[in-house]
C-alpha cells in the first residue's frame, strides 16, 4: 500500500531520490483508502462481467426440472452433457456453427486478398483516379448500413444470390473493404521504398513485388486487420438476417442468426439448458482464441481507433 | 518498372472495386431514389411520389419514438461508458502510484484488463440472448433471482416501459467498457513518463493527477471514443431485435430506427418507406458527426 513512498532505486539519469517529508504520513493513509476503494470497484466490475457468463455456463449442465424449480444460483447436480447433444443435433447448432465457419473463412480470406491488393495499389502507385477510388472506399465508413439495406436486398435478389453462401460471402467482403483498405493503405505508405527498389533492380515484376516482398513486410498490420475481420464477420447479424430469409433459408443460417432465433422462438416451455449449451458452444471458439491471442485481439480491435 | 504498370494497376483494382461498387455504393445511391417511391414488394413497380414518404415520417409516432430513443442512447451510453472506462483505465495504468519514477497500475491490472475486454469479442446478439435470461421476469433470471435473495419481488424488467430501454443501455455499457479501458490505456501509455514524474514532484495527488494531467492529454482519444459510441447509439438494432419483447416493445418503448427499417422492409414490404427512414438515419448520423467535430475542436496539447 505504501508503494508511493518506497525509496526510489538509483536511476540512470542520476536524479536525487525524491523525499516525501511533511504530509507524507497523511497522504499514505489517504492512498491506502483510495487503493482499497479502487480494488473494490475493479473487482466488482470483474464480477459483473463474469457472473452472467458463468451463470449461463453452469446452467447449461442443468436438467430442465432443476432449471425451473431449483434455485437459480445452485450448482448443477451432475455434469450432464445431454443438453449439448440436443443443442448440436436437434436445435441444429452444429449446422449453424459449420455454416459460420465456412462463410467467415472464405469471406475473411477474400477480404484480406482484395483489401490488400486495392490498398497496396492505392497507397504506392500514382495514376489518374487514384484519389477518387480511395475516397470512394473510405466514404463507406461514414454511411450506416441500414441506409443500404433495402436496395442491397433487391440487388442480391436480382442477381439470384439471396439465400446463398456466395451472396453472403460477397456482401461480407464488400462491407469489410472500407476499413480494411483504409487501414492497410495507411500501413503500405509507411513501408520503405529502398526494399521495393532493390527488388525491382533484381527484376521482380509488380505482382511478385507485392506478394513476395510487400506482403511479408506488412505482416503485423495484416494480422491485426485479419483478426478484426474474423471477429466482425463471425459476429455479424444484420446482413445474414436480411439476406438469408424466407423458405428453405434455415439450412444456411449462420450461428448468430440461428441462436437468436432459438432464443426468440422459445416460449415458457423452452429447453433453456439446450439454449445455454448452444450459447456456450458459440462462445467457446472465441474464448479459446482470446486465451491464445489476447494481446493481438486487443490490438486488432482497437487498431482503428488508435490510428 | 514502367513495363506493365497499368495492366497491373487495373488487374489489382478490378475485383475489389467491382464488388464494392455493386454491393455498397450502388445500394447507397439507390436508397436515396427508393426513398422517393412507394415501392411495396419485389414484384410491384415503384412509383415516384416525391417527398410523401418524408411527410408521412413527420407524423409517424413510432418514428419519433425511435428518434427519441436514439437521443437517450446518445446521451447516456457515451457518458456512462466513458466515465467508467476512464476511471478504470486510470486505476489500471497509473493508480498504483509511482515506483522508480514509472507510473504503474494497481495490483492485478493485467487480469482486470483481460476480463473487462472479453465481452468485446462476443457477438451483440449472443450477449442479447444471454441477457434475455439474465433479465427473465421471474426468479429463474439472474437479476430477479438476486433481488429475491434480498426479499424484493420480481420486476418484469423488459416488460416495463420505464425500465426496458435503460436495461438495454446497461447491456451495451456492460459490453463497451472493456474496449474503452484498453483504448484509454493505450492513450495513457503514450503520455511521456516525465510528465507524470514532474506532477509527482510537484506533489500532485491522484485526483489532481487524473483531472489535470491525464484527462487533458487524453483529449484526442476521448474524442474518438465519443464518436465511436455515438455511432453505436445510432445502431442498437441487434440488441433491440433480440432482447426487447415484441422487437422494440413494449409498445415501441425500446424501438430504434434500425428496427423500424428492418420491420418496414421485411415484415410490411414497404421498401420505399423503409428507405426514407434509412435516409433520415443517414442525416441524423451525419449531423451528429459534424456537430461532434465542431464542438470538440479544441487545441490539442503538443507533446
Amino acid at each position: 500500500m505504501a508503494r508511493i513512498d518506497a525509496p526510489a532505486p538509483p536511476r540512470r539519469e542520476g536524479l536525487p531520490p525524491r523525499g516525501h517529508s511533511g504530509p507524507a504520513g497523511e497522504r499514505r493513509r489517504e492512498i491506502g483508502l483510495l487503493n482499497s476503494l479502487a480494488h473494490v470497484g475493479l473487482a466488482l466490475w470483474a464480477i459483473i462481467i463474469i457472473a452472467p457468463l458463468l451463470w449461463m455456463f453452469l446452467a447449461s449442465f442443468k436438467s430442465n426440472t432443476e432449471m425451473y424449480l431449483g434455485n437459480p444460483f445452485s450448482l448443477p447436480s451432475s455434469i450432464n452433457l445431454d443438453s449439448y447433444v440436443r443443442a448440436w443435433n436437434e436445435a441444429h447448432v452444429g449446422r449453424y456453427f459449420l455454416n459460420s465457419v465456412f462463410v467467415v473463412a472464405l469471406s475473411t480470406a477474400g477480404t484480406m486478398l482484395f483489401g490488400s491488393m486495392a490498398a497496396y495499389v492505392l497507397a504506392r502507385y500514382k495514376f489518374i483516379g487514384n484519389r477518387i477510388i480511395y475516397y470512394l472506399f473510405v466514404s463507406g465508413l461514414a454511411f450506416p448500413v441500414f441506409l443500404a439495406l433495402v436496395p442491397l436486398f433487391l440487388i442480391v435478389n436480382n442477381m439470384g444470390l439471396l439465400n446463398t453462401f456466395t451472396g453472403l460471402i460477397l456482401v461480407y467482403i464488400a462491407y469489410s473493404l472500407p476499413f480494411t483498405v483504409f487501414f492497410l493503405a495507411a500501413f503500405f505508405k509507411t513501408l520503405p521504398n529502398s526494399v521495393a527498389e532493390a527488388a525491382v533492380m533484381d527484376g521482380a515484376s509488380h505482382t511478385r513485388l507485392f506478394f513476395q516482398v510487400m506482403m511479408p513486410m506488412a505482416r503485423p498490420a495484416l494480422v491485426s486487420i485479419t483478426i478484426f475481420n474474423i471477429i466482425g464477420q463471425w459476429n455479424q447479424y444484420l446482413l445474414p438476417v436480411a439476406l438469408m430469409q424466407g423458405e428453405g433459408a434455415q439450412e444456411k443460417w449462420v450461428l448468430t442468426q440461428g441462436i437468436a432465433n432459438i432464443s426468440v422462438q422459445a416460449g415458457y416451455e423452452a429447453d433453456w439448458a439446450a439454449m445455454f449449451a448452444a450459447v456456450t458452444l458459440s462462445i467457446l471458439p472465441m474464448i479459446i482464441m482470446y486465451a491464445f491471442f489476447q494481446r493481438q485481439i486487443q490490438a486488432g480491435l482497437t487498431a482503428g481507433a488508435v490510428k | 518498372m514502367r513495363h506493365g504498370r497499368y495492366p497491373f494497376i487495373v488487374g489489382f483494382l478490378i475485383a475489389p472495386v467491382t464488388i464494392y461498387v455493386t454491393f455498397v455504393i450502388a445500394p447507397y445511391i439507390q436508397a436515396f431514389y427508393l426513398a422517393l417511391t412507394n415501392w411495396r414488394g419485389v414484384s410491384a413497380n415503384p412509383k415516384f411520389i416525391g417527398l410523401d414518404n418524408f411527410e408521412r415520417l413527420l407524423t409517424d409516432d413510432t418514428f419519433w419514438k425511435a428518434v427519441r430513443h436514439h437521443g437517450v442512447l446518445l446521451l447516456v451510453l457515451p457518458l456512462v461508458a466513458i466515465a467508467i472506462a476512464l476511471v478504470f483505465a486510470f486505476l489500471l495504468n497509473v493508480g498504483g502510484g509511482s515506483k522508480g519514477g514509472a507510473m504503474r497500475g494497481v495490483w492485478g491490472s493485467r487480469f482486470y484488463r483481460i476480463v473487462f475486454f472479453f465481452p468485446q469479442v462476443l457477438a451483440v446478439v449472443i450477449i442479447a440472448v444471454i441477457f434475455r435470461r439474465v433479465y427473465a421476469p421471474d426468479e429463474t433470471g439472474l437479476v430477479n433471482g438476486l433481488l429475491g435473495v434480498v426479499g424484493i419481488d420480481p420486476i418484469p424488467i423488459m416488460a416495463d416501459k420505464n425500465i426496458a430501454l435503460f436495461a438495454i443501455i446497461a447491456v451495451l455499457v456492460w459490453q463497451a467498457v472493456g474496449f474503452y479501458v484498453v483504448l484509454f490505456s493505450a492513450g495513457m501509455a503514450s503520455v511521456p513518463k516525465d510528465i507524470y514524474e514532474a506532477a509527482v514532484l510537484d506533489g500532485a495527488g491522484r485526483s489532481s493527477m487524473f483531472f489535470k494531467v491525464t484527462l487533458p492529454l487524453l483529449w484526442d482519444t476521448l474524442q474518438v471514443a465519443w464518436v465511436y459510441l455515438g455511432i453505436a447509439a445510432f445502431d442498437a438494432f441487434a440488441i433491440v431485435n433480440v432482447l426487447s419483447i415484441e422487437q422494440g416493445g413494449p409498445d415501441g418503448a425500446t424501438t430504434v430506427l434500425g428496427m423500424e427499417i428492418y420491420r418496414n422492409a421485411f415484415s410490411y414490404s414497404q421498401f420505399g418507406y423503409a428507405s426514407a427512414m434509412g435516409v433520415a438515419l443517414f442525416f441524423l448520423t451525419i449531423t451528429f458527426a459534424a456537430l461532434t467535430l465542431r464542438v470538440s475542436r479544441r487545441e490539442t496539447i503538443e507533446l
